[in-house]
């Protein structure tokens, strides 16, 4: 509503002023209610998981101790109403253990933030650095990289995820010296990250591919620019937008898979807290105390939903054909 | 026409070519012993080598691809061994082409596996993908017919809903509350469709609401995109000027060209979904080739696991053939040219 029609530009009522592209997308973010909220959560959820690890050291949270007076009977089962809620115990407490479950999500969302963002990372920088080089290089070293994402999209991403789980993660262990834990870590990172690449360097590539055309490449070249200039410095500076959106949007994708492959039993395992272990355990008690994956899985659903719209909104608000009203 | 088809044919053997080599690398040419699977708990060395010798792990990686490969188009003996099927055919286990391998775990070949596990994961993925299709893409068009409007508001939120719910969760709601809990539907088992298609469908009406949530809710924002697209475009002004009816220009008109990219998009995912929906089946314990593989792994049982990868990459790569090539039907606009 704030863009200026041509009837009160003619009336001389508002000046025409020029706006950069970054001030268009920051008026359209303003005015996105929606995207603006999310945004909000998203920030929460990522503040909530830097600090964990403090809020953990300072005892306001307690992932580990175990409360064996709040479980009881057949199957240790929580007592009391939807899994053992309580003011200390916000999201009740894990059967068998008593173990407080917000703490444990809390530390988990840390573990799975963790992973995602890197394996985002990973994918982003490979997908940039290949669909630069591929857009601006052309010919035979562009036909070479195109079938190689051909190739890598032609694998079944959850399935090679699971089968080289098998292999990948104990060699990972042999390599670096450490526990499954950390091994299963590295492990999804480097897994997520390889997989995620391909899509995104076709993304690059095809905006490569259009901008390379454009007069002030030609005119970078013909002042002596070298091809490593001509990459990082003029082209890479205009791709900001599908970086930025191609980033959010992939960050609920690594949770998701995060989750999936820790519920099937093959990434991060018990007793470190993340979104796939808790809910992995939580499948034993299902029926009898479905708080216990209700619990963590709607604050799943939350952290992807909120990191979703988010990325809704950045394409929206970033792309230049998008309706101007 | 000819030749694009016939050179897209050839690149999908090169394609599978290399995905199977690179599956059986992966897996068989890495520090672990294939071998130290094979027998569980009565294990000795001397088993140890006898299932080494019957699987050919004794043999190089090269030797041992080549032999499955041969045994795609011609088929194979466990153990691969003349004299000893002369002598004592019933130690032999005759594995016919296209023979994907002996399962070490489960003792008996992969054909037979995948013979029982396909009709699970065929099952589930059609009937996920007529609901997907009849709820993605008529909720989009109602969406962008309504644009801005609170039927369109309503769809397009709850499709990000569904687009952000984790599907193992979804399952793990549907399968607890409805099925276990309230007892509204039947804790999903596998019934064949010719046996009886009302149990058969009864069973999967759980495992096909869930694996149909996450699909739909993305066909919703792409049919909605594309037909918002379509409907702007001049010849949809023309139909309107002429006085077409305008459940005509819709269908006629607008979800015609949008319908394209659609097609492509549902093509790939139903592709991918033939080779099994390991989530879903997971959950809900179908024996489909999706919990097929994840059980393979959990007991390591490589040839399984290979094989399982070969299988959906496999459909992953027809399918994407398949796709371009019927868009040179579909779209009139576009020419393959060999």
């Amino acid at each position: 509503m704030s863009e200026t029609t041509l009837e009160e530009a003619r009336d001389g009522a508002v000046a025409i002023v020029g706006r950069t592209p970054w001030q268009i997308t920051r008026s359209r973010l303003r005015r996105d209610h929606v995207t603006l909220v999310a945004m909000g959560f998203a920030v929460f959820f990522v503040l909530l998981a830097a600090m964990a690890p403090l809020l953990t050291a300072w005892k306001a949270l307690d992932p580990y101790t175990s409360h064996t007076n709040l479980v009881g009977g057949l199957g240790s089962l929580p007592l009391g109403f939807w899994g053992g809620v309580s003011g200390q115990h916000w999201m009740g407490v894990e059967p068998g253990t008593g173990r407080d479950l917000f703490s444990r999500v809390v530390n988990g969302l840390t573990v799975s933030l963790l992973v995602a963002v890197c394996a985002a990372l990973l994918s982003v920088t490979l997908g940039t650095v290949i669909g630069l080089i591929s857009g601006t290089a052309g010919g035979k070293i562009d036909w070479l990289f195109s079938r190689v994402i051909d190739f890598v999209l032609s694998f079944p991403q959850t399935l090679m995820l699971i089968a080289l789980s098998t292999i990948v993660i104990d060699i990972l262990k042999a390599a670096l010296h450490v526990e499954r834990t950390p091994a299963s870590m590295v492990f999804m990172i480097l897994v997520m990250g390889f997989f995620g690449w391909p899509s995104f360097a076709r993304i690059i590539r095809g905006q490569v591919l259009s901008l390379k055309e454009r007069e002030f490449v030609e005119a970078a070249r013909s002042l002596g620019a070298g091809r490593w200039r001509i990459y990082f410095k003029e082209l890479l500076p205009h791709l900001w937008a599908p970086i930025l959106v191609y980033s959010t949007l992939i960050m609920p994708q690594n949770i998701a898979t995060e989750a999936a492959l820790g519920f099937l039993g093959v990434g991060i395992q018990a007793p470190t807290p993340s979104f796939g272990s808790i809910l992995n355990d939580s499948v034993h008690y299902a029926n009898a105390d479905p708080a216990y994956f209700i619990f963590p899985g709607v604050t799943l659903f939350l952290v992807v939903l909120s990191f979703n719209l988010v990325g809704d909104g950045f394409r929206d608000a970033l792309d230049p054909k998008a309706d101007r009203q | 026409m000819f030749y694009y088809i016939v050179r897209r044919l050839l690149s999908v053997v090169v394609m599978l070519f290399l995905i199977t080599g690179t599956t059986y690398l992966l897996f068989f040419a890495g520090p672990e012993d294939p071998a130290r699977y094979t027998c569980a708990r009565n294990c000795t060395p001397a088993i140890l080598e006898g299932n080494r010798k019957a699987l050919g792990y004794d043999q190089p990686v090269y030797v041992q691809y080549g032999k499955f490969i041969s045994g795609l188009f011609v088929g194979r003996d466990f153990p691969d061994n003349a004299q000893l099927r002369a002598d004592h055919p019933e130690q032999v286990v005759h594995c016919p082409a296209p023979c994907l391998g002996y399962s070490p775990t489960q003792n008996r070949t992969i054909n037979t596996i995948v013979a029982s596990a396909w009709p699970v994961s065929i099952s589930i993925a059609i009937g996920a993908f007529a609901i997907w299709m009849i709820l993605g893409v008529g909720g989009g068009v109602i969406a962008a017919l309504n644009r801005g409007r609170w039927p369109d508001r309503i769809i397009v939120g709850s499709a990000l809903i569904g687009f952000s719910l984790p599907t193992f969760f979804i399952g793990l709601v549907l399968l607890t509350f409805p099925a276990i809990k309230w007892g509204w539907l039947p804790i999903p088992h596998y019934v064949s469709f010719f046996e009886n298609p009302f149990d058969w469908a009864h069973n999967l009406v759980l495992p096909w609401l869930t694996l149909a949530c996450i699909f739909a809710a993305s066909y919703v924002r792409l049919t909605r995109a594309y037909m918002i697209e379509t409907m702007s475009e001049d010849y949809i002004r023309t139909a309107q000027a002429k006085g077409q009816t305008r459940w005509r220009i819709i269908l006629r008109h607008g979800l015609r060209a949008a319908l394209t990219p659609i097609v492509t998009a549902a093509g790939l995912d139903l592709g991918g979904l033939l080779g099994g929906a390991i989530i879903t089946e997971s959950v809900f314990s179908m024996h489909g080739l999706g919990w097929t593989a994840v059980n393979s792994v959990t007991v390591m049982d490589l040839p399984v696991i290979v094989s399982m990868v070969l299988i959906v990459s496999t459909f992953i790569v027809i399918a994407n053939m398949l796709v371009d090539i019927a868009y040179g039907f579909i779209d009139p606009r576009v020419k393959l040219v060999g």
